[in-house]
């Protein structure tokens, strides 16, 4: 498993780096990835299902209990065949979907394939470290999928909402994760499942491993995402965002239910929130005109269902919510597909523009006929199969207890039904029925483009006329989510009962809606002017922008005397507090040692006063040239050769960077601040300098161990191999410190460099002979920004 | 601004004598006062003169590498050897000693700690180009002007 995930990676960054000159034959190339998964899985997949699940393991970083453990089970098993199978047909079908010079083809291919190993990687996981990796992996790929065309104001607007959403919740659930593994012990997912902790800090974690769960699988209300990811290229709404990538938080809540269904607040709250958001995505379904949009809202509403199903928790809904993931999996990837066919033949999928899609479009028209079929539950279909399943399971676990969970279910299954009747209304009969012109006949998709999605309606046929062929597959997957489950048995007549009842409800229900569309419509534009999770998103970044707008304005007023003095004061007022409640008893040092002292003292505090009152710059930075070589003056007479060399380096050094820096600014200072603001400034200059006095005094005379310098002098020799202790310091004991503190250098210089040459005109000599001074004005914005 | 012949001349001077004890110092710091760091800065305030001499063309006749060549050459190199015992399993920063006989020179020793060195010598002289390439000024460019340097 490793090497398929290091396959992903190896093929994904290549296609990205080299996948201009293949063109398209890098979705080829790049296929190959999600291929050999496909190819390794059916190969493991028979001992998988006999219950001996593959595990692969390496230590990465021990001390954080960091392994990546892999471990494939029979539901990872279900979630990877659809990640790698799906995987394949969209990388065929991208090759019909995309025009042979499609820019950018190669960084969108490879970035699909990296998705493809993220996601592979997501549901082998075993560790929860690893797992939140891959989850962000799967968020940041998406991220830049949804923002392929970044020229496009409106698809960065919602890849950066689709990040912030999920990423959002994704650190949440990593909160959360963390302290789960604290709390068990171990961060190993199976370990922690197996034998899950309990108590407040745990349920506090589930929390906010739900938040996670619900915003990458856009549950209400942090579903405003999905939609507007559909700005995508189809190939990648129809993989990442209704086949695989929002079956993550589905596939969470699987994990986690059976193990924490005792925590009180976990079941009820996963299944309303799946309730909820069921019947809200169904509803505002039937409000779009854009077919993609239809199915965008549609997936929504079915990853309710599968929050519910999954929530509920019990033997019998875990089957039920496998059988629908795969169920759903494959309708709506094949539907994906089938409206990008029609948008990338005829260059609408709004259905008031399209076509009638007639000559040539026959097998393709019942192709979407039988694959919608199945979406809206119909007898006969693999659809009707998980939807029986699932309402017998909810039956049973709850008779009459549930009523309402059972009632809401058959409500948003009629608007499944609705808007699975009016995706075909809008892409097949309205088009006839308003008297749209004919769609040309060499318009019609090719066979090829066609080949993907009737893939996936040739998997939904065999699996409507044999159910019981995924059986195995999904009583290994119920199973290894709760080993209590019993084995699997579908079929698609279980003879007349309760369940039958409410599909035939659900059909004709579903029936009275599409029929009194017009109606339903008048009622539906009501809801439009409730405010949605977009608006709430976007209310939420602009209060943000705002709080930090006023944050910025009151901390970074811009006026240096406020700058140093607040910085100043903190650092006088934190050892000034603390020395004023607490005083030690210092006996004061001789005030001197060696008569060369006092003059080198005079001149420094002669300097520093000069520098303090004298008007010119120049001669300012001069004074304090002169305060800094007393200093280094200083060092030399109480024997600190290495120091008393640096400092007059540094002195050297600074004063003539402060004479480059100077010639820039006026000659002399400007007016000095008169009366109240000047008597501040001489306080707080006196203060800083009483603390740091007294301060230096206390701390000379409060030692209590003996100092670290004695052990660093004594283990310079042997351990550091240098006789030059300060040396030895600065590049081996404390070596870290040095790598640090050069790396902030090099970050300062190469910021002071861009400074300097953000007003500068790109191209233009740094200083512009007066010649040209004409026409060099200031920067305007817009040439800063280039 | 005007080039001072006499300046000029003692500058070119001191330069090489400078450089040369900055080099010093930078191998000479294991065992006494100095080190990459007062090395580099011994080199910066060469280069410094440099530029008050005959300003920004000046120091970028001085070596053939762009400012932040050197810099980042400095961070690399001081890093890998932050870095390079963690390959090999020890750890960060883990002190390496080659010794040896080398002809002429006698009996050697030399320490990853020096390389270090030598990284922190480079970023430093790297610093001090990078803020003479971002503030300093070609002399004839600015001689109409009117400018005085000091």
């Amino acid at each position: 498993m490793i090497l398929l995930l290091a396959l992903h990676a190896v093929l994904g960054l290549g296609v990205i780096a080299g996948g201009e000159r293949l063109q398209r034959r890098a979705l080829l190339v790049a296929g190959l990835a999600p291929l050999a998964a496909l190819v390794w899985l059916v190969a493991h997949a028979a001992g998988v299902i006999e219950g001996t699940p593959v595990t692969e393991s390496f230590t990465w970083v021990p001390e954080l209990g960091l392994d990546v453990d892999l471990r494939l089970d029979g539901f990872a098993l279900l979630l990877a065949v659809l990640v790698s199978g799906i995987g394949v047909l969209v990388f065929w079908y991208s090759h019909w979907y995309f025009p042979a010079t499609q820019e950018g083809l190669g960084r969108l291919v490879g970035l699909l394939t990296l998705f493809s190993g993220s996601m592979f990687g997501l549901v082998v996981a075993d560790n929860l470290l690893v797992l939140y990796g891959c989850w962000e992996l799967t968020s940041i790929t998406s991220y830049l999928l949804i923002g392929n065309k970044y020229a496009d104001g409106r698809a960065r607007a919602a890849a950066l909402q689709a990040l912030l959403i999920t990423g959002a919740g994704g650190l949440a659930m990593l909160g959360g994760f963390v302290v789960i593994g604290q709390q068990a012990g171990t961060y190993q997912l199976s370990a922690i499942l197996a034998d899950p902790p309990s108590g407040t800090a745990v349920t506090a974690a589930l929390v906010l491993v739900l938040l996670g769960a619900a915003t990458k699988s856009a549950q209400y209300p942090f579903h405003s995402w999905l939609p507007g990811a559909m700005v995508a290229p189809t190939p990648i709404s129809a993989y990442l965002h209704s086949a695989t990538m929002v079956k993550a938080g589905v596939y969470l809540v699987a994990r986690f239910t059976p193990a924490f269904a005792d925590v009180p607040f976990w079941r009820p709250a996963v299944v309303t929130v799946g309730l909820v958001t069921m019947v809200c995505g169904g509803l505002r379904a039937l409000r779009q005109s854009d077919l993609k949009l239809l199915l965008a809202f549609g997936t929504v509403s079915q990853l309710g269902f599968l929050f519910v199903l999954f929530g509920m928790g019990t033997e019998e809904t875990v089957i039920a919510g496998c059988t629908m993931l795969l169920a759903h999996a494959l309708f709506k990837a094949g539907l994906f597909m089938g409206v990008g066919v029609i948008d990338h033949q005829v260059g609408t999928r709004e259905v008031a523009r399209l076509p009638v899609l007639d000559r040539g479009w026959r097998a393709f028209t019942w192709l979407m006929v039988f694959i919608a079929a199945a979406m809206a539950g119909l007898p006969l279909t693999f659809g009707f199969v998980a939807k029986e399943e699932a309402y017998q399971s909810l039956l049973d676990e709850a008779p009459f207890g549930e009523v309402t969970v059972i009632a809401v279910v058959v409500f948003a299954s009629m608007l499944t039904f609705a808007y699975s009747a009016r995706f075909l209304w809008g892409a097949f009969w309205y088009p006839r029925s308003r008297g749209a012109p004919t769609a040309a006949s060499d318009d019609a998709p090719s066979a090829g483009f066609l080949a993907a999605p009737a893939v996936i309606g040739a998997v939904l046929l065999v699996l409507d006329v044999l159910p019981g062929l995924a059986d195995s597959l999904l009583t290994a997957a119920s199973q290894a989510l709760d080993a209590s489950a019993a084995a699997v048995h579908l079929a698609m007549w279980h003879g007349f009962n309760l369940a039958l009842l409410l599909s035939a409800v659900t059909v004709a229900g579903g029936l009275v809606l599409f029929v009194g569309r017009r109606s339903v419509a008048r009622v539906l534009v009501l809801g439009a002017a409730l405010p949605t999770g977009g608006d709430a998103y976007r209310a939420s970044l602009r209060g943000l922008n705002r709080v930090a707008d006023r944050v910025t304005g009151v901390v970074q007023n811009g006026s240096l005397p406020v700058y140093a003095g607040v910085i100043l004061l903190t650092a006088a007022a934190l050892p000034g507090i603390a020395l004023a409640a607490d005083w030690p008893d210092v006996d004061a040092p001789p005030l001197v040692d060696q008569p060369g002292e006092v003059l080198i003292a005079a001149l420094i505090l002669g300097s520093a006063l000069g520098a303090a009152v004298i008007r010119r710059r120049f001669a300012a930075a001069l004074l304090l040239g002169m305060a800094g070589y007393g200093m280094a003056g200083l060092f030399v007479v109480m024997g600190a050769p290495d120091l008393a060399l640096t400092q007059t380096a540094i002195e050297t050094l600074t004063t003539v960077l402060f004479v480059l820096v100077l010639r820039r600014l006026p000659d002399r200072f400007e007016r000095r601040a008169g009366g109240p603001v000047r008597v501040l400034r001489v306080a707080v200059a006196a203060t800083v300098g009483l603390v740091v006095f007294a301060f230096a005094l206390a701390a000379s005379g409060e030692r209590i161990g003996p100092p670290v310098s004695d052990e660093m002098t004594d283990l310079a020799y042997p351990e550091g191999h240098g006789r030059n202790v300060v040396n030895v310091i600065l590049v081996d004991f404390r070596g870290f410190d040095t790598m640090g503190e050069i790396t902030v250098l090099a970050a300062a210089a190469i910021g002071a460099v861009a400074l300097a040459r953000a007003g500068r005109r790109p191209g233009a000599p740094a200083n512009p002979a007066p010649a040209d001074a004409g026409d060099a004005e200031p920067a305007r914005p817009a040439e800063v920004e280039a | 601004m005007r080039r001072v012949v006499a300046l000029d001349t003692s500058v070119s001077l001191i330069f090489y004598a400078m450089m040369t004890g900055s080099i010093y110092l930078l191998f000479a710091g294991h065992n006494q006062p100095g080190g990459g760091f007062v090395g580099g800065l011994v080199a910066g305030a060469a280069i410094a003169l440099r530029y008050v001499a005959g300003g920004i063309d000046e120091v970028r006749r001085i070596s053939p590498f762009m400012p932040w060549t050197i810099l980042g050459t400095g961070v690399v190199l001081s890093t890998s050897v932050a870095l390079v015992p963690l390959l090999l399993g020890d750890a960060v920063l883990d002190n390496g000693l080659v010794e040896g006989d080398v002809p002429l020179l006698g009996h050697v020793k030399a320490t990853s700690g020096a390389v270090f060195d030598l990284g922190v010598y480079l970023v430093v002289i790297g610093v001090v180009l990078m803020v003479v390439e971002a503030f300093g000024e070609r002399f004839d460019a600015a001689e109409d002007g009117g400018e005085r340097l000091l």
